[in-house]
């Protein structure tokens, strides 16, 4: 792969004993939306951190551009950074904040224009004159974002900026810095636990465990093709089904993929329900394999029905049900070594 | 896109902020770790200074007068803690777990003696207890007399008692304020009666600072010099004998193992807290529910007892104080006059002192609270030099161990040395500012710590990524968001710098004596009221600065306090 426009390179970072992270690889082009998604302590945030200059790495390069700035210190890397806590100034005012990194670098009037524009553009003109603890999460959100925006970074780098907000302005904001993030046509990374916010919102997905990174790839990439059962299992709902014929093979399948069948077909699994939940839109069944003697196994495969066929169907706790694995579906991995998630 | 903003400044943050660390752990080894050291080397090598090993201890465990001061210290210091432990408990217990009526009253007047030099207890007693007391002579006649030996252990126990109370309520009253409710509950549900939920819950839950107040207590009777000064009488204590063999007899060697002697249960009580502080933290989860009180009449009548004695008893004390400092010539001539503050006739030499303990009060809460804040903010939030920082951190907690008396003794053997660098400061006014600096300085830091701790930890990540120098962020935002707390170790420096006696008697110089010393001097030619006039006008001082700082900054205080938004995570 060629040089990307931000570069890291064999990026190393141990806490004492603990490693952080671990030959860190990535490339990232411009104008690109990336999320580092990992479970807790696999390292994220240590990298982001790198990457925005708050930390130092123990070994490896960072560059930008071309440029060495492996050792350039964060306030002259011209990233703007956004805070898991915000980080907001508590005595400063809404429009005092975003003024923050701009004093000493524009005029009076210059800084108060910028302050205007950016309180427009994350729509909080009326709270200019308010104190942080005035506002609300989802306001609060918003002020460090204009922050970070204040000096036009080449980069915004942010530490799960959603993650203390309720789940309904996490949605909205979702939408307003990918927003954002088109208008300053900017390079973005951000660090999320939450798969299905990288889903939505990254250009690509970097899927990291144990201060290493296991996949990159977009969306679809890791969601479909996932190169080890981590990725698979760590990114949306997955059943793995270990094969007898094959040896050491592992199949997977996502739930939404598994096809219910009538009759007696041979080629088709046969199990029965054991439990399922309502999810609104569909139901979740999870349901135990049968041998060709109808023994149940110790295999379990989770299925999303729409609520018409688990009608048609009719599914009930402890019924036997055929099914068929779609082949352009399954997801075939060869070792069955690391189906844990941290 | 607007290449204008991207002009960016010279990176000046690391550097200046690493080279004021750099000063900051300079700063505390000559002023805490190398006076230590000076101390030991000095107990174990003779005035040549050639290495003698234990030959100082020696000699004071074979000279039997010695001997007796150090078994009097112990007496002493272990009795008045069995009785101000105990009272201090009594008084906590019925402030946080009772229903009694004036609460706020109570917790005032147990305050109080904190205001006071601990002269002005033993000053007092003897208006009460001595020859011509109050009590003694029975209300000059007009009652039978009640005369108790007051000049000896009995007065030093009074006066430290006094001088105690208030470090163990104010311990033990934080440890029953912080309780599970739901461990009571828990206790209830299985039937324990209110004895057993006492001994199963409470007594284990404040183990911890009970230890804590038991040593803390002990170590400070111990080490006090101003009571066994005053009330000590022919009856001699440790603290005392240090004194003689250091200004009396300018025996360094064996004042620094005298030192040395009073330095252990220090060290001890410092070790023990330190744990205690350990376990304590993990008794108490976000989850524990408040303590909630039950109706208990008899309970409720016991304590409010209690707090009436104990508060009538630290009026009492106060007000004779005053008295006795208004009266004309106790006990010929009743009458009131101010005669005895006219200071001229007594501290004959040099300027007013009660002006010179104002002014060393003044600068030692100044710079005092700057330096604190300095050094707390740069331990807590910079991130350069993490091994120095970690060590100035212990350093900083080593003043804990100190007791004024080591520390004003370390001082003398360190500065007072002609080859020493920094011997010009000895003599001056400075070596009392520093000395009460660092004497007040581990409380003020753990204050000016624990304040901290209460701000965003990425406050200086985030300025560092707008690229705004540290120190700026540190006064727009840090400073005024710490207000209260700069507040509180200002006023601490202020209030422990007037009335502090005990490591500044080795260091004043005559011409700029501070009142507590004077208190001292004047007691010492048998100038009773003058110095007991001295030590109201030292409360009184402490007093009207606490009240009137505490009333102006409150609008400001309440306004900052509302600003910090709860932690979000």
């Amino acid at each position: 792969m060629n040089q990307g426009y931000l570069s890291v390179r064999n990026l190393s970072k141990r806490f004492g004993k603990q490693a952080a992270l671990q030959e860190i690889e990535l490339d990232i082009n411009k104008h690109e939306f990336i999320c580092l998604l990992g479970p807790s302590g696999c390292g994220k945030t240590t990298l982001l951190r790198i990457i925005a200059g708050l930390e130092k790495a123990d070994q490896g390069q960072l560059t930008i551009a071309g440029r060495d700035i492996t050792r350039e210190p964060a306030g002259k890397r011209n990233f703007g950074m956004m805070f898991q806590s915000y980080a907001l100034f508590p005595n400063l005012t809404v429009a005092e904040n975003i003024a923050y990194g701009l004093s000493n670098r524009l005029s009076k009037s210059q800084i108060a224009d910028r302050v205007d524009e950016l309180l427009g553009l994350v729509e909080l003109d009326e709270q200019r004159n308010k104190v942080p603890s005035q506002l609300s999460g989802g306001q609060q959100q918003r002020v460090a974002l204009a922050r970070a925006l204040a000096l036009s970074p080449d980069c915004l780098l942010l530490d799960e900026p959603l993650s203390a907000l309720d789940a309904k302005v996490r949605i909205k904001l979702r939408r307003e810095i990918l927003r954002l993030h088109e208008k300053f046509g900017m390079t973005t990374i951000m660090v999320t636990h939450d798969q299905e916010e990288a889903l939505t919102m990254a250009d690509r997905i970097v899927v990291m465990n144990q201060a290493r990174i296991i996949q990159i790839g977009t969306p679809k990439e890791v969601y479909e093709k996932p190169n080890c059962p981590f990725v698979a299992d760590f990114i949306g709902a997955i059943s793995f089904i270990e094969t007898e014929k094959q040896e050491s093979a592992l199949l997977a399948i996502r739930p939404e993929h598994v096809q219910l069948v009538r009759g007696d077909q041979d080629k088709s699994n046969r199990a029965i329900v054991r439990d399922y939940e309502y999810h609104g839109a569909y139901y979740r069944v999870l349901v135990q394999l049968l041998d060709s003697q109808d023994h149940p196994m110790q295999q379990f495969v989770t299925i999303d029905l729409p609520s018409q066929t688990m009608a048609n169907f009719n599914v009930k706790k402890n019924q036997k049900l055929m099914f068929n694995l779609p082949p352009e579906h399954v997801i075939r991995f060869d070792s069955t070594a690391s189906i844990a998630v941290g | 896109m607007n290449l204008w903003l991207k002009r960016i400044r010279p990176d000046s943050n690391a550097l200046s902020q690493n080279l004021i660390i750099l000063i900051m752990t300079l700063v505390l080894t000559v002023t805490i770790l190398l006076p230590l050291g000076e101390l030991a080397i000095k107990a174990v090598s003779n005035p040549d200074g050639q290495f003698i090993g234990l030959a100082n201890f020696a000699k004071y465990f074979s000279t039997p007068a010695l001997v007796t001061s150090l078994w009097n210290s112990i007496k002493v210091s272990s009795i008045t803690t069995v009785i101000a432990v105990t009272l201090g408990f009594g008084f906590a217990f019925a402030l946080e777990r009772s229903a009694i009526r004036g609460k706020s009253f109570f917790r005032a007047v147990g305050l109080l003696p904190l205001f006071a030099p601990s002269m002005l207890h033993g000053l007092a007693l003897i208006y009460l207890f001595g020859n011509q007391g109050l009590i003694s002579t029975g209300f000059f006649g007009r009652f039978p007399e009640v005369r108790i030996d007051l000049y000896g252990p009995i007065g030093i126990i009074m006066s430290e008692v006094l001088y105690t109370f208030p470090q163990a309520f104010l311990m033990l009253s934080v440890a029953l304020m912080s309780s599970d409710y739901r461990l009571y509950e828990a206790a209830e549900t299985l039937g324990a009666s209110k004895w057993r939920k006492f001994w199963t819950v409470t007594i284990p839950g404040t183990k911890f600072a009970i230890l804590s107040s038991i040593f803390v207590c002990f170590v400070m009777s111990f080490t006090d010099f101003g009571a066994p000064k005053v009330v000590g009488g022919q009856y001699n204590v440790l603290a005392t004998d240090l004194f003689k063999q250091v200004i009396g007899q300018q025996n360094m060697q064996m004042g620094a193992a005298v030192g040395v002697l009073l330095l252990i249960p220090a060290v001890l009580s410092f070790v023990i807290d330190r744990i205690a502080q350990r376990k304590q933290n993990g008794f108490l989860s976000a989850k524990s529910s408040p303590y909630r009180i039950e109706a208990n009449k008899l309970r409720d009548g016991m304590l409010f007892l209690l707090c009436l004695v104990l508060s009538v008893a630290i009026l009492c004390i106060i007000l004779v104080a005053i008295y006795g400092s208004l009266v004309k010539v106790w006990p010929y001539n009743l009458e009131i006059s101010l005669s005895n503050y006219d200071f001229s006739n007594f501290a004959s030499q040099g300027s007013n002192p009660f002006v010179n303990s104002l002014v060393i009060s003044l600068c030692t809460a100044v710079i005092g609270t700057i330096v604190t804040f300095l050094f707390a903010y740069l331990i807590e939030k910079s991130r350069g030099y993490r091994i120095l920082r970690a060590s100035a951190y212990l350093l900083s907690m080593l003043p804990l161990a100190l007791p004024g008396l080591v520390l004003g003794l370390v001082y003398v053997f360190f500065f007072n040395n002609p080859n020493q660098p920094l011997n010009g400061l000895y003599g001056t006014i400075w070596i009392v500012i520093i000395c009460n600096i660092v004497h007040f300085y581990s409380v003020s830091f753990l204050t000016m710590t624990s304040s901290l701790k209460k701000l965003d930890s990425e406050f200086e990540a985030a300025s560092e990524s707008m690229n705004v120098p540290w120190y700026r962020t540190l006064l727009r935002v840090t400073v005024p968001m710490s207000f209260p707390a700069i507040l509180e170790i200002a006023l601490y420096f202020f209030i422990n710098s007037m009335v502090t006696v005990s490591a500044i008697i080795f260091l004043y110089t005559p011409d700029l004596k501070p009142a507590s010393v004077a208190i001292v001097n004047m007691e010492d030619s048998g100038d009773i009221a003058p110095a007991a006039a001295m030590s109201v006008l030292i409360i009184l001082t402490n007093l009207i600065v606490r009240v009137v700082v505490m009333g102006v900054t409150k609008p400001l205080r309440r306004r900052t306090e509302a600003l910090l938004v709860r932690k979000q995570l």
